[in-house]
């Protein structure tokens, strides 16, 4: 074997350990990936479980060193600000949404709405908080579950307003020109036509939406604040989920963590399945 | 669009032989339904304009006594006490930036790890189901990550690593004091860990978007004159691709720069930064938000927390529109080549 024949097969084969690391790293970052999210579960399920009774779901937020209690008028809260968030935000994203596919697609004006709608998307939520804080709170003279609703459905709002134009245009072009030949006005093609036919994937951006929200925390600590007593008034402080189980996980009590433990449970369980709904609902239309 | 609208007359070119009645007037169903409906959606669309200037504009009129009392020299001074009405944001704005740095050294690697398992070495069954995995890591609520980091991870991570640390450097002068403090294992190290969890979905999903636009051709040519995959990766698809990596990588750092909870719930809330130990517990602008806001009355204390949201915003959009604009590109340069 020459010298030249040596260097070649070695250089081959420093080139097969390169590759063969740099391959195991790379499995090792999935499965570190999915370590975490087993782990998380695991605890939310082996924590939860255990503090999941009927009373939970029936009992009031106790108060620190009482005994016993549940989560309802939090469960409450949350179902009430998520549901006015998704009635608030639902239909202006998806009219922004049809302006940004129907009517605004090659504008400036597009554009730029585009541009600004991804940076909401990502941007902090408690900045969210701080400006409906400052535009509502002070004015109601207080905290109220209104202001907390508003605050959710400006994050509603960017997740829809994306989805619902990504969603229209896929819908190919021929059934828009079809349903203008036959003399249909825009606005019904856009409604009876283009946003039925893209109606999954707009639904699966909804119940995205819906199930950030249910789980977001900052946005609610200066709006809606909290509330220990079961509140159908959406001029008062309300209180929600994700902010109960703030406040007792922070705290040392004993009894307020397990309730807590509960909470986390329900979020996460509430939350996966909606993500989960969504993904089934969007892959059985496409 | 416009022209192909039924109101626009027909041409007919031949020219007819007998005089036709006119046809009949055409019956339009409420013809100011059109106007309003685009009036509408161009509204909805001016909305989210109208929001993103109504949040800068409220930011400053709320923090303007702050700007006032303190100009930029608040963000060089470290004392924060509401007791003798004195604010400096130094600290907040160091948690903020250390927690972010630490967990971007964590996720970018991994993140390009998961991408290329699941562009590369996954079989295709497994694609899917091992792509939603990751991103149901996105979707868990940030305040179970919190409360996982508080009462779980924290308590794991100063049991089995801050305080076999502590013993291993022993008094060696720099590495005591980056291993020092209370060994409960909150504090910034913790923060920026739970943190990097959470942005390598975001990540990781963008890296897999960006590395599956690589043309097929460029990639297949290189295995073609006997590249290892590693050597496809980083010769041809990463070189090919790094305008949407950097973006994506953006993406991860807006989202945690501005994570509030899991933050909160981890990093100790510490107005005060005694040293520079990754266990000490500080604070970030998020965290001193969520825990202060609410109770701060009206007046400086409000205001320098308001000027302490005013600064993430404005990192926050400065990131996020780097990184928009990053991913624009690459989307531009696929345009011309395809």
């Amino acid at each position: 074997m020459s010298a030249s024949d040596a260097s070649r097969v070695r250089m081959h084969a420093r080139r097969k350990r390169t590759n063969a690391v740099a391959l195991t790293l790379s499995m090792g970052a999935m499965a570190f990936g999915l370590f975490w999210l087993l782990w998380i579960l695991y605890e939310t399920a082996r924590q939860g479980l255990g503090g999941l009774t009927l009373a939970t779901f029936t009992e009031m937020t106790p108060a620190p060193m009482v005994d016993g209690g549940g989560l309802a008028n939090a469960i409450f809260g949350s179902a009430v600000m998520v549901g006015l968030a998704t009635l608030i935000g639902t239909p202006i994203g998806m009219l922004a949404g049809v302006y940004l596919s129907e009517y605004g697609r090659k504008s400036w004006l597009g554009a730029c709405v585009r541009f600004i709608n991804d940076i909401l998307l990502s941007a902090p939520s408690i900045v969210i908080g701080l400006f409906v804080y400052s535009l509502m709170v002070p004015r109601m003279h207080g905290f109220s579950g209104i202001a907390g609703a508003v605050a959710l459905a400006l994050l509603v709002i960017p997740v829809v307003i994306r989805t619902t134009e990504n969603m229209l245009n896929l819908v190919p072009n021929a059934l828009r020109e079809a349903a203008y030949a036959l003399g249909t006005p825009k606005w019904k093609t856009v409604l009876t036509i283009t946003l039925k036919s893209a109606r999954a994937g707009v639904m699966t951006g909804i119940l995205l939406a819906v199930a950030r929200v249910s789980g977001e925390t900052a946005p609610l600590l200066f709006t809606a604040l909290s509330n220990q007593f079961w509140n159908a008034d959406l001029t008062k402080p309300m209180a929600s989920l994700p902010k109960v189980i703030f406040d007792f996980a922070m705290g040392p009590y004993e009894n307020l963590h397990k309730l807590a433990w509960a909470g986390v449970f329900i979020i996460t369980m509430g939350v996966l399945a909606l993500n989960i709904l969504a993904r089934v609902l969007f892959k059985n239309k496409h | 669009m416009a022209a192909i609208l039924p109101t626009a007359p027909l041409d007919t070119a031949e020219p007819q032989a007998q005089p036709q009645t006119p046809p009949p007037a055409r019956r339009r169903v409420a013809p100011w339904a059109d106007t309003m409906f685009a009036g509408l959606a161009r509204g909805a669309a001016l909305l989210t304009l109208a929001m993103m200037i109504g949040i800068i504009i409220s930011l400053i009129i709320g923090a303007a006594p702050a700007i006032k009392q303190y100009g930029l020299g608040f963000f060089v001074s470290k004392d924060w006490d509401p007791v003798q009405d004195k604010y400096g944001g130094l600290v907040m704005v160091y948690g903020t930036l250390a927690t972010s740095f630490i967990a971007l050294l964590i996720a970018v690697p991994v993140s390009f790890g998961i991408a290329l398992f699941l562009t590369e070495l996954s079989p295709s069954w497994l694609k899917r189901p091992l792509g939603i995995a990751i991103e149901l890591l996105a979707a868990v609520p940030s305040i179970v990550y919190g409360m996982w980091g508080l009462l779980i991870f924290g308590p794991i991570l100063g049991t089995y690593v801050q305080q076999p640390l502590q013993r291993l450097v022993g008094d060696t002068p720099f590495l005591s004091t980056l291993f020092s403090g209370p060994p409960v294992g909150l504090g910034i190290l913790c923060a920026g860990i739970i943190l990097a969890i959470m942005i390598i979905p975001f990540i990781a999903s963008v890296m897999r978007d960006v590395f599956e636009v690589t043309p097929p051709m460029l990639k297949e040519s290189a295995y073609g004159l006997g590249s290892t995959t590693w050597e496809v990766v980083s010769k041809v698809v990463l070189p090919y691709t790094k305008t949407g990596v950097i973006g994506g990588i953006m993406l991860g750092l807006g989202r945690a720069l501005g994570e509030t909870m899991a933050v909160t719930f981890v990093i100790g809330n510490a107005s005060q930064l005694s040293s520079y130990s990754l266990f000490e517990a500080a604070n970030s602008i998020t965290s001193a938000l969520a825990n202060e806001f609410a109770e701060a009355g009206e007046g400086l204390h409000q205001a320098a927390l308001i000027y302490l949201g005013l600064v993430l915003f404005f990192i926050t959009f400065v990131v996020l529109a780097c990184s928009k604009l990053l991913l624009m590109r690459l989307q531009k340069s696929e345009g011309s080549r395809a």
